[in-house]
């Protein structure tokens, strides 16, 4: 396990953002009335935000970051770091990192880049911009992170589209002595293709035959270009892996588990995250769920799970935080965070 | 653990499937109701009765809720 401690930084706020457009897995005709209410129950998802034609993730982080900057009242100048964790860039080229730089007002100083990953990203790209901001002395920095998932599925793929939604979200960091943060990430390539979009890459190069639907089952078809996702491999991967990788990183830290606050999960599935929740044996309060109204989005889940169930503690209080990301890669990761009063603009929809 | 404790916690995952309807002897995957969702409830519930951990190919290779009770006690 990959346990390490980045000291002196800290996190100053928190904001996210959504679509508009919500569609309903009550009206989700792929599957009958008793599948959906099944579904609904199981999955726990009921509502999905989607991003129109032309709405990139990056312009959901923009929405976010923008509102952030201005309640933060930080000086655009100052931010020394910009991150992007998605895989629905704007382009295949250039980095989308750059074209958020641009736009937000950063300086020419700031060091930006992208980073490829979903489920487990914004764990992942809180550990990066925390490392490069603690030799940086009041330096700032910024993470974005988001996806529009619902451009990369088939909506005749019963097995994708009732669980994916689209959100962005920005979070600001900056340099403080004497606080920190602890990480534990961890990697298995084997399940590389558990979670893929096979075609569009350089492995598989467009071709007419990309975009050729393929009915693998009544229910499911898709095209090379699509999303393709093996559910019960992802079930089994979570229920095994997650519960051992926060227990690590706690014990590793000596950190009494019923001291901490809050756990927020990866929303992926509520039967796979009632299932690690029992596992840890934490109390069903100190979980929060924001998948019934959003969905599966990617990477943006955890800051959307605290901007849209956490805001009044969060910006009031001191909160003692795990967070936990899984998924594609795959890639999985835990961090603990402690927060004091910080800034969490209500949710913006574009 | 016995044979019957498993055909109720297995039964107990259906939403609208008579429990009663359900013996040693049902063919599972030919049930109405049976589909993704129950494999996932069916997986949850064998990991955290059991502590086993059941794939879509075992679900796959057995017939009968008795065949499926075989399976996890040989893991």
């Amino acid at each position: 396990m990959a346990v390490f401690t980045v000291p002196n930084i800290d996190i100053k706020g928190i904001a996210a953002s959504v679509p508009k457009q919500v569609e309903d897995n009550e009206q989700f005709s792929l599957i009958n009335e008793a599948e959906r209410a099944m579904f609904i129950k199981t999955v726990g998802i009921r509502y999905r935000r989607v991003a129109e034609a032309g709405v990139t993730a990056s312009d959901l982080c923009y929405a976010a970051a923008d509102k952030l900057l201005n309640e933060l009242n930080w000086n655009r100048e100052e931010v020394k770091v910009l991150v992007f964790v998605t895989q629905t860039p704007d382009y295949i080229i250039p980095n989308t990192s750059s074209l958020l730089q641009e736009k937000l007002g950063l300086p020419k100083s700031c060091l930006v880049f992208d980073i490829n990953l979903g489920c487990s990203g914004y764990v992942y790209g809180l550990s990066v911009v925390a490392s490069l901001l603690q030799n940086m002395p009041n330096g700032k920095g910024l993470l974005l992170v988001g996806d529009v998932s619902t451009a990369t599925i088939s909506k005749h793929d019963k097995s994708t589209t009732p669980l994916f939604s689209d959100a962005g979200s920005a979070t600001a960091l900056q340099h403080e002595a004497g606080k920190q943060m602890h990480f534990n990430l961890q990697t298995d390539g084997k399940g590389y293709d558990d979670i893929i979009v096979p075609d569009g890459g350089f492995r598989n190069r467009v071709t007419e035959k990309s975009f050729e639907q393929v009915e693998y089952e009544k229910g499911i078809s898709r095209s090379g270009l699509d999303m393709k996702l093996d559910g019960i491999k992802i079930f089994n991967f979570a229920l095994r892996e997650v519960a051992p990788n926060i227990n690590g990183l706690l014990d590793d830290k000596g950190i009494d588990k019923s001291t901490v606050d809050y756990f927020v999960f990866h929303q992926a599935n509520l039967l796979m995250l009632e299932s690690v929740r029992k596992k840890l044996k934490v109390e069903t309060e100190k979980v929060p769920y924001s998948l019934y109204d959003f969905g599966n989005t990617s990477s943006a889940t955890i800051p959307l799970t605290i901007v849209t169930k956490l805001r009044e503690q969060i910006q009031q209080q001191q909160l003692k935080l795990l967070l936990s990301g899984f998924g594609v890669g795959l890639s999985w990761g835990s961090a603990y965070i402690e927060t004091d009063n910080i800034v969490c603009p209500q949710l913006i929809e574009i | 653990m016995s044979l019957q404790t498993f055909v109720t916690q297995f039964a107990d995952g259906f939403n609208q499937t008579d429990p009663a309807t359900i013996n040693p002897h049902t063919e599972f995957r030919k049930l109405e109701e049976w589909g993704s969702m129950m494999a996932l409830i069916t997986i949850a519930m064998v990991d955290s009765e059991y502590g086993k951990t059941l794939t879509a190919e075992d679900i796959k290779g057995v017939n009968t809720v008795e065949e499926l009770y075989n399976l996890i006690n040989s893991k």
